[in-house]
Parts: C-alpha cells; structure tokens; sequence
C-alpha cells in the first residue's frame, strides 16, 4: 500500500511549464502547494492560478519576495509546508520541488517506492565539519557570520562584511542542541518529522538563528532533520548535478535517453524550452508500475566529464577559448613524443631504420632552416601544418604543439639541432625540455660529422662548427637546468661511439615498450675515419672543439657493432 | 597597465561611440521594424553589399538557429539585395552609399544600431558568408544558448573563424542561390592556427588555417585575424572595435581560459571560397574599400585560381567534429 505523497513547488519563472508540472501531479491524485515568488507580477500569478483552478487539489500559498540565498526561500518552504499538512491530513511524504523540476516517473511509482521506504527522510544532510563541496569557499562560515544582505544583490558589500568579521573574528553561537548540516533544498520528508520542525517549540529562537545565516535553504531543514528524523537517508531524490561553481546544471531535449535510463523520480533543472521532455515525461504512462532503483550515477559521469573539461581541459590543447598562460597548461602537449639531437648524423639512414623497427612516425629536421622536413617530405602534414620555414617560424611552439594535437595516437619522432630553429631565446627548446611528454636524446659534438664530409672552404666550415659548438653549448646549458621536465638523455659523441647500441636500445624500449628491443638489428654507423683528423684541423685553425668529448685521433673501426 | 590604460580605453570606447552616433546620420531607413521587439528579443546584425545571391540560405540558416529579427545595414548594393530583405517579415533595413572604409569597415554603423536596438538584448553580429554554430546547435536553439550564458553572468561568446573551401579550384565551384555554402565548400584545416595575446586589449589574437597556408605563407603577420566574438549580450555603453574581433570594455574579450580550462565556444564557418569570390574580389580591388589597402583581397586576387584543398584537409561533418578535433569546446555546457 502506498502513501499518499504531496508536493511543495516553488515558482519564480517559466511559470507554464509549472502548470504542466503541477498538473500533472495532481493528475495522479497528489495535493500540491504552489508558492509564487512574490517578484512575479500579477498579470503572471493570475494567469497561473486560473490556468489551475479546476484542479481543487492545487492551492497556493502566501507569497514572498525570494533572493537566492536568503531566508526568504526558507520562509516559503515553510508556508507552502504548513498549507500542505493543514488542509491534506492524509499526505504521509512530502516533496519538495521547483518549477523547474521534472519528474521523470509516474508519481505512483514514486509513492509506491516510498511506500516501501515506511519512515524514511530523504533529505541530504552532511556535517558542516565534513563538507568539502561547498563553492565560493563559505563552509562553516555560513554558521558562523552574519549575513545580512543578499550576495546577488550587493556582492561588493557582502564580501566586505564577510573580511570585516573574519578580521574580527566573529563566531555566533549555535542554538543547543543543533548541530549544523548542509544539503540539497530538494528533499523528501515525512508527515511526522516535518510537522515536529513546523511545531517544534524553539522554532522562534532557531528561526532567529538562521534569518542571518548564508545559504538558509541548504541548511535549516537539513540541519533540524537531524533532531526529529527516525531514519535518515542523506540523499535527494531529486536528480540535480552542479558544476565547478555550484551553479546547476540544465536539461535539454538531447538528454531524454540519459535521463529515461537513470530511472530517477524527479530531475532538476530543465531547460523551459525542453519541449521533448515536457511532453514525453509527462504523457500519460500506462502498464504497470515499474519498480527499478534509481541510477544517476550514468548522469553524474556526463556531466563530471564536463566539469572536467571546463576546469582542466584537454591537455595540449591551444584554442580560441583555452590559451592557458605558462605552467597552467595541464600538460603542454598532447602526448609523448622523442627528440634526437645528432643521431641522423652518425647512422646511415637513421630516420629510415627508426620507422622501420618502431610503430611510430619519423620526420625529419621539423626545424631546418630551410623547410619542415616532414616525414615522407610532404609539403603539408596533419591538420594543415605546411612545411613553409617562414609560416613555421612564425610561431614555432604552436607549430610543435598542433602537430602534436593533430597526430594523437601516434608518436612522433624528429630529429633536433644546433643549426635548426630552436625559438627566440631558444624559447622553443625551453618549451620542450620543460615539457614531460618530451623524451630528448642529444649526442653532442654530432653536427660536426656532416662538416667533416662537406667540401669547401676551410675557413667557412671553420666558422659553422664554431658557430654550431657556441648554440650547442647554450641548449646544453638549458637541458641541464633544474626545470627541465623532459626526459634528456645526453651523451658526448665519443662516449657514444663506444657502444652505441646500449643507448639506442634503452631509447627503444622507451619510445615502443613491447617490442623487443634486444633482437632487433641497429642500424651501420657512418664512416668516421677521417673524423679525428678533421678535428684536429679544426684545432690548428684555433678551435677547440670540446663537445665530441675525447674522440681519439685515430679511432679503432668497429667491423662489427656489438649487440 | 593599470589606471592609464584603463583611462585611455574608456576614452577610446567613447570615441568610437560618438563616431557611430555621428556615423548614425549616414543610414537611411529602408524597413523599420524594431518598434515590434520584445525586451527578450535576439537579434542578428550585418552589413552587405552585392551579396543577394546569398541571402536565401543565410535568412533559413538563421531562422531555423532561433533569430527573431534582422537588422541590416546595406552599403550601396545594386542587385537587388535591399528589395529582397525588405520584404522579409523579420528584417529592418538601413541603406547607405557612404564609404565602408570610413565607416571602420561598417563597424560605426553596426556600433550605431547596437547601441540604438540591441541594449539588454543578446545580438549575433555576423558576415552574409559566416555561419555561426556551438555546442549542440542541431538540438539547442540559439535561446539555450543565451539563456545558460546568462544564468552564469556570461556576457559575450567566442568563436574561431574556419575558413571553408571547395576541392579544386575556387572558381569552378558555383555555389546556387538558396543552396548551402557548406555543400560547395565543405572542407577546412583542423591544426595549424596560431594564437597570442593582446595583452591590451586582452583578446587573443588567432591566425592560421588555409589562407595562411596558402596565400600567406611568407607573410605570416598579415594573415587575417580569425578570433572573433560574434555575440553579446549588448549594452549600449560598449563598442565593437575592429569588426567582430574585439571589444570595449575589455572584459568581454574574455572569452577563454588562462589556467588550463576550456570555456565554452563554437565556430564560424566562413564561406568565403565560393565562385562569387573572383567577381568579388576584382570589385572589392577597384573600390579599395577593405581593410589593410584591400591586401587580403588582393592576395586572393592574385591566386584567384588557387586550389586550398590538400590531402590532410578535413571535410565538416557537424559541430561534434570540431569538437573533437579541439576548434570548438563544450565547456562545461554537456
């Protein structure tokens, strides 16, 4: 057998979507107490009282002037209460609704669901003490102050008022034996613990107490429940999820099928123009009368992944309304990605064997001077990215960070150097070595390998290795900061030379952890026999070149790299 | 920064405000509807000329968006365009022969009407070739929109710019009258803006997509601005300051986020690539009404045969695609 179940509505716009609403509920013999904010003017109130005077079982109560956050809505809550206990003596549970909630159910099921719940409150009701969900950073001192004007309507001087007593230090007293709680206006109480809060004889003193304090409505039913409540369920029944700033969410028609599966009873708030859902929700159901537990927690995903979005966003990204200032980014870049400084220098082919062994994409020198080096060499790439130096350089962080975006879900791997773009002030390379998706491989002293190759005036070369020595020694000198977040491997040529395959290996298994990195081939090693003897040409001409560390006049050849 | 700044602004913002009054004077009357708005009304402006083929598919498009009244400045046009919006049952009309350049490129005049008809009203100021959509347009009237960016206190609304495009040449995609631009020139770059802060005006400034590749690409800091903040919740003491790009005051250029959040945007899908375009152009170059001396225009001239397409262009599907791929975001409106 089920209880009879009534609803308190408070309306202050929308106010024929209320109708419906309030229609509806009394279609399935539920009594409703409607109170109209005070600030709706005649005109609407008299036409919403006409559009339901057939229905006897709607009343309305005595108006007040509501402002958010204030005693006022307490106030109505309470008049629209006692209306309802007063003249239905028959109503076991009573709901308390906006205009804006929709239910979602058959009020039969809802009243048969409650049926099943004999003496519970639903009313969420969580110690202040314990509360961490609060927004705009008022918790406990929403007991504790006084509040005497509403926030909506004189922001500068409730902040003002709220620093002066922090200053002061001000602390009121709590009426014995209350112990405050917070929770959702929309509950669910019975007959019996509403009348003994209505009836309770302090009310005048508790009253008092709450009049100025912040936020009444979240507080004085949840706070008294506490006192008279056989059993408390701390939940509401109605569906409401709040955002980052404590403002709710809306409903539209594209949310009907979330909102049909969750099998809640009643939803807040809803868009007026949801048309969709005002019809489809409060069509007539028949058969029989379903029995299922509510489900938000499907709901509660969407939109804690919206708030997500909106308080985080997506990593990496950089767009017309998420332009993060430096190191609020929540990630520079989209995903990991590898660097290598000298290593096309010192292997054959070093770009084509990566792409071989490793499932990732291999571009070239992205920073040459003369274009992007793109894999495959296309003059444009993924999302639009041309390979133009001049276009590129105009913003070479944005171009690292769009291909970046532009590629997830797979690596990309380039190759770095001293001759390359590395950004005004090198902010580029500053960018990635702060960066943690970057994974920065440099063997130093490389570039001069393709110098000891080249033909050509000697004084020139010269001058390009003294050159290239000077930018190396400065990205050294950033990659060895202490802000680099990047994962920088440095070795010099010398060392590197010495069992190149150690290195390359531990890289692999980095940049594609499953493959076996132990089994595959590295790739040949240029021809470095004359190398010796270009440095030391180099130092006759009265360059010291110290990055290639303690290459050896005459290295041993390696027939064979050992593996 | 501080109280200079903001003092010069104030005095900029008033400058620009009595130019559109003075500019006021300028505008003739054609239809005047705009004693039929409601206090709620939402409101569309846009100045044209010569664009009566593209009127058609802009008029349904935002129709069906949730428009409820056209206000149009029509600078000089000779097809027919003012006749045929005239007759519109949405529409007021201003005509004008004055010069475009030295209305600020008709923001004096858009200025004007704003602060004439758009106090308290939520106005979307768009091109005949821009097509505004945001999160969830196909199921979401413009009125949800505005009336969540209103629960929060947000004022104004930021969008990229996309330029859209044909496969092969721009020229030998007609586009028919009545049809959707976006069949013709469906396609666009997904990633390759590029975005800094103007740090006094406080906008980003966004540049990149498919005219930077191709018709900018060794000119970088000429490429067109493609920020844009097409709608307000107007007031009359604010002013656009060039076209849709940026605002006065400040705040409202605002509109995204600087630690680490997304805000919610949408797009302006802008059709400017369309066969129309060459005819355009040429006319465009001989007035030498644009803005820069017209060198956007005469750079499109110049390539007028251009083929924008590449092989890593995307073709626009819908709003959750953009999405996706990061040229729009949700926010937190799910």
């Amino acid at each position: 057998m089920s209880a009879r179940l009534g609803c308190i509505m408070l309306v202050h716009s929308a106010l024929e979507r209320a109708a419906q609403v309030a229609r509806f509920w009394a279609a399935a013999g539920s009594p409703v107490v409607i109170h109209v904010d005070a600030r709706v003017p005649r005109a609407g109130y008299q036409h919403l009282t006409d559009a339901l005077k057939d229905l006897p079982q709607v009343r309305f109560c005595r108006r007040y002037r509501c402002e958010w956050g204030t005693w006022s809505l307490v106030a109505a809550m309470q008049a629209a209460s006692t209306d309802l206990l007063r003249d239905f003596p028959d109503v076991a549970h009573i709901y308390a609704a906006s205009g804006a909630c929709l239910p979602l159910r058959p009020i039969a099921e809802l009243a048969q669901w409650l049926g099943r719940h004999p003496g519970t409150d639903f009313i969420e009701s969580v110690n202040v003490a314990d509360v961490n969900w609060t927004k705009g950073g008022l918790s406990e001192e929403r007991f504790a102050f006084y509040f005497p004007v509403a926030f909506k309507r004189h922001k500068w001087l409730f902040d003002r008022l709220v620093d002066l007593q922090r200053r002061l230090g001000v602390r009121r007293e709590l009426p014995e034996p209350l112990e405050p709680h917070i929770g959702s206006q929309w509950w669910c109480l019975t007959r019996e613990t509403l009348s003994a809060i209505l009836d309770d004889p302090s009310r005048k003193t508790y009253e008092r107490y709450f009049r100025s304090t912040w936020i009444p409505d979240e507080s004085y039913f949840q706070t008294l429940a506490r006192l008279y409540a056989h059993r408390i369920e701390s939940r509401s029944l109605t569906l409401g999820k709040f955002d980052h700033q404590g403002r709710p969410h809306v409903f539209y028609d594209d949310h009907l099928q979330l909102l049909r599966r969750s099998n809640c009873f009643v939803a807040r708030k809803i868009w007026p123009g949801a048309e969709r859902l005002y019809r489809h929700f409060l069509a007539p159901q028949e058969g029989a009368l379903s029995q299922a537990e509510p489900q938000p927690s499907r709901i509660d995903r969407h939109f804690a992944r919206a708030t997500l979005q909106r308080v985080r966003g997506r990593p990496g990204l950089y767009m017309a309304s998420r332009f993060p200032v430096k190191d609020r980014e929540n990630g520079k870049t989209a995903e990991p990605y590898s660097v290598f400084q000298g290593f096309t220098e010192v292997f054959e082919d070093f770009e084509g064997w990566l792409a071989a062994v490793a499932n990732c994409r291999v571009h070239g020198h992205l920073f040459a001077p003369h274009k992007a080096e793109f894999a495959g060499r296309g003059k444009v790439f993924a999302g639009g990215l041309s390979d133009n130096a001049t276009l590129r350089d105009y913003n070479p962080r944005a171009f690292l960070t769009n291909l970046l975006w532009a590629t997830r879900g797979e690596r990309q791997c380039f190759q770095f150097g001293p001759a390359d773009t590395t950004g005004l002030r090198h902010d580029l390379l500053w960018f990635m070595a702060t960066d943690s998706n970057a994974q920065i491989s440099v063997i130093t002293g490389a570039w001069a390998v393709p110098l000891s190759r080249a033909d050509g005036d000697m004084g020139a070369i010269r001058r390009e290795a003294a050159r290239l020595q000077r930018i190396e020694t400065e990205m050294l000198e950033i990659l060895r900061s202490p802000w680099v977040r990047a994962r920088v491997r440095i070795w010099t040529l010398a060392e590197f030379l010495e069992n190149p395959g150690e290195p390359l290996h531990t890289l692999f298994d980095e940049i594609a952890p499953h493959q076996q990195a132990r089994l595959i081939r590295i790739p040949e090693l240029v021809d470095l026999s004359d190398f010796g003897g270009f440095l030391q040409e180099l130092r006759n001409r009265g360059m010291q070149p110290v990055l290639m560390g303690d290459f050896p006049m005459n290295p041993p050849r390696p027939d064979r790299i050992k593996v | 920064m501080g109280l200079w700044s903001s003092y010069r602004l104030r005095w900029m913002r008033k400058r620009w405000k009595i130019r559109a009054f003075l500019k006021r004077r300028e505008l003739r009357a054609v239809t005047d509807r705009t004693a039929s708005l409601r206090p709620d009304s939402l409101l569309l402006f846009c100045t044209l000329r010569n664009e009566r083929a593209r009127l058609p598919f802009f008029l349904k498009y935002y129709r069906d968006l949730g428009v409820e009244h056209f206000l149009f400045v029509e600078n000089g046009s000779d097809d027919g365009s003012c006749e045929y919006l005239a007759a519109q049952p949405d529409t007021s009309v201003w005509t004008t022969d004055a010069s475009y350049r030295d209305a600020r490129f008709g923001m004096d005049w858009v200025n004007g009407l704003l602060a004439r008809h758009g106090h308290g009203r939520w106005a979307l100021v768009v091109d005949v070739d821009e097509f505004f959509i945001y999160p969830y347009h196909d199921t979401r009237p413009l009125r949800a929109l505005t009336d969540w960016l209103e629960g929060l206190g947000i004022r104004s609304f930021g969008t990229l710019l996309l330029d859209m495009y044909p496969k092969g040449p721009v020229a030998a995609h007609p586009c028919i009258e009545g049809q959707n631009p976006l069949e013709v020139a469906p396609w666009f770059d997904s990633a390759n803006y590029t975005m800094s802060r103007n740090s006094r005006l406080r906008n980003l400034w966004i540049q990149g997509g498919a005219r930077a590749r191709v018709f900018f690409a060794d000119r970088p800091q000429d490429a067109p601005a493609l920020n844009k903040i097409p709608l307000v919740k107007w007031h009359r003491d604010y002013a656009y300051v060039s076209s849709t790009h940026m605002l006065l005051p400040r705040g409202l250029n605002l509109v995204y986020d600087r630690v680490g959040g997304e805000k919610t945007s949408g797009c302006l899908l802008h059709a400017k690539f369309l066969a129309t375009l060459d005819e355009k152009a040429r006319e465009e170059v001989a007035r030498g009404e644009h803005y820069g001396n017209s060198r956007e225009y005469l750079a499109y001239h110049a390539e007028a045969e251009a083929d924008l397409w590449c092989k890593w262009s995307e073709r626009f599907i819908n709003w959750r695609q953009l999405e996706i791929m990061g040229l729009m975001s949700k926010g937190n409106w799910a």
